[in-house]
């Protein structure tokens, strides 16, 4: 087990600072997704199939889409270059 | 292929501090807030629960609520006028987000239909998400999943064909109505418990054979109002987000 | 042991970077998503002061005696959290919609000084 643990852990925390720190946003919200996949399957681990199950469908799956629709709308889908104050 | 993307140094009107000093102070900041939380939380032992309220639950769930999914027995059976409220927040959540778009342009950011093959996977994907769903809602007093996964998978199932073809109107009159006799059903069996001189959500019917679909009383009928009030909940947010044309 | 620690430290590194995307960023996207990962440090954690080694999933199977179990109550409050996390988001998102359309841009300070400049053009 904690093999498999140390494992998720590591992908889940370098997922984490990508979400934070990569400039394309798509890339960002899949991230996230990540993150959220991770971590359902330590919640599994931990011997809570509800809440990996709840995390894996809302976390992983309409976070994720309600990101890339809000992106779009916003016209932050492709990486924005040219406007200096929205990069960050 | 790799793209090459500009770095763009804001110019901040913070002055002399720069960039070098905001960094550090968040470096700093952070690497004291671990410490300090590392600290809290090194004094928790691991793998040794306390199971203070835990462990009477998990010896009197089955014969009191006659649930096998000792969460769905503490979330509807314990917690049930808790639960009500969630459900409530997230409604004020989603009617918010509702009020919060309906004066922007609908419409505006339409995507072109998504194509062939997706239309018709999203289309033939559509029926399986739907039981998939059903069974996790139905089954939510057996195994783990209940309302609120099996919610989200409806929502899901929901909005992947509006996903794919984003000309077609999302019905946002039929899953309000949906989530408002949800609601409404979660409402009346609460009451209707107390007829009996009982409380609120006192169990309405036996408690049935442990593992059987119809046990546990009312709480599969209130994890499917549930399921239902999620499920149209969600599916009217991403809608709206989405910005899908509104046939009211 | 050994598995707590790297559970509750990879908790608070979640938590951590939640909060630097939330306090040093200045893109309300990435606050927002800084938001998401602070909430799954919170809901990890929580889970892991609710295991029990050795238990089982707290759900009963028929035919089986029932072994020693984990805590359910956190299991059920990160339940509902998860739920309401995403209504936070959606909520959130649809807030970060509309600052684009009124404000043009989604850089949190230019935001607060336009909206600064508002309040005293109203004032006066």
């Amino acid at each position: 087990m904690i093999l498999l643990v140390t494992l998720i852990a590591i992908v889940m925390l370098a997922a984490a600072i990508l979400t934070v720190t990569l400039r394309n946003w798509l890339a960002a919200t899949a991230a996230l997704s990540v993150v959220s996949l991770a971590l359902s399957v330590l919640f599994a681990l931990l011997r809570a199939p509800d809440v990996a199950l709840a995390e894996a469908a809302v976390g992983a799956g309409l976070s994720g889409v309600l990101l890339a629709l809000t992106l779009r709308r916003v016209g932050l889908w492709t990486n924005n270059d040219g406007k200096p104050g929205d990069s960050q | 292929m790799r793209r090459h993307y500009p770095q763009h140094r804001v110019i901040r009107p913070m002055g002399h501090q720069g960039n070098h000093g905001r960094l550090a102070a968040s470096a700093l900041f952070l690497a004291g807030l671990g410490l300090l939380l590392f600290n809290l939380v090194a004094s928790i032992p691991f793998g040794h629960a306390p199971l203070h309220v835990g462990r009477a639950i998990l010896e009197r769930a089955s014969g009191e609520t006659g649930a096998d999914n000792i969460v769905t027995a503490i979330l509807l059976g314990y917690r049930g006028l808790d639960t009500l409220g969630e459900v409530t927040i997230l409604f004020t959540a989603a009617a918010a987000a509702g009020m919060v778009l309906a004066s922007a342009g609908r419409g505006q950011a339409q995507g072109e239909d998504a194509g062939f093959i997706f239309r018709t996977a999203a289309w033939m994907l559509f029926p399986f998400l739907l039981v998939v769903g059903a069974y996790i809602i139905i089954h939510g007093h057996l195994t783990p999943g209940g309302g609120f996964q099996g919610g989200a998978i409806l929502a899901a199932a929901f909005f992947t064909p509006l996903l794919a073809s984003p000309a077609s109107p999302f019905n946002h009159r039929v899953a309000t109505l949906v989530e408002g006799f949800a609601g409404l059903a979660f409402i009346v069996i609460g009451l209707l418990g107390m007829l009996g001189g009982g409380q609120f959500l006192t169990q309405l019917f036996g408690k049935g054979a442990p593992g059987a679909l119809f046990s546990a009383g009312s709480l599969p009928v209130l994890y499917l109002a549930i399921g239902l009030k999620v499920g149209s909940e969600l599916a009217g947010l991403m809608a709206s987000v989405f910005g899908g044309k509104e046939k009211a | 042991m050994m598995t707590g620690l790297i559970l509750h430290a990879s908790a608070i590194g979640l938590l951590l970077t939640g909060i630097y995307a939330i306090a040093a960023r200045r893109h309300l996207m990435r606050n927002i998503l800084g938001l998401a990962v602070l909430e799954s440090g919170a809901n990890l954690l929580l889970v892991a002061i609710g295991y029990r080694q050795g238990g089982h999933a707290p759900i009963l199977v028929a035919g089986q005696t029932p072994g020693p179990m984990v805590d359910p109550i956190p299991q059920a409050l990160v339940l509902t959290a998860i739920v309401i996390g995403f209504g936070v988001l959606a909520l959130a998102l649809a807030l970060v919609v509309r600052v684009k359309e009124n404000y043009g841009t989604l850089d949190n300070r230019e935001v607060a000084e336009r909206l600064r400049a508002e309040s005293r053009e109203a004032r006066s």
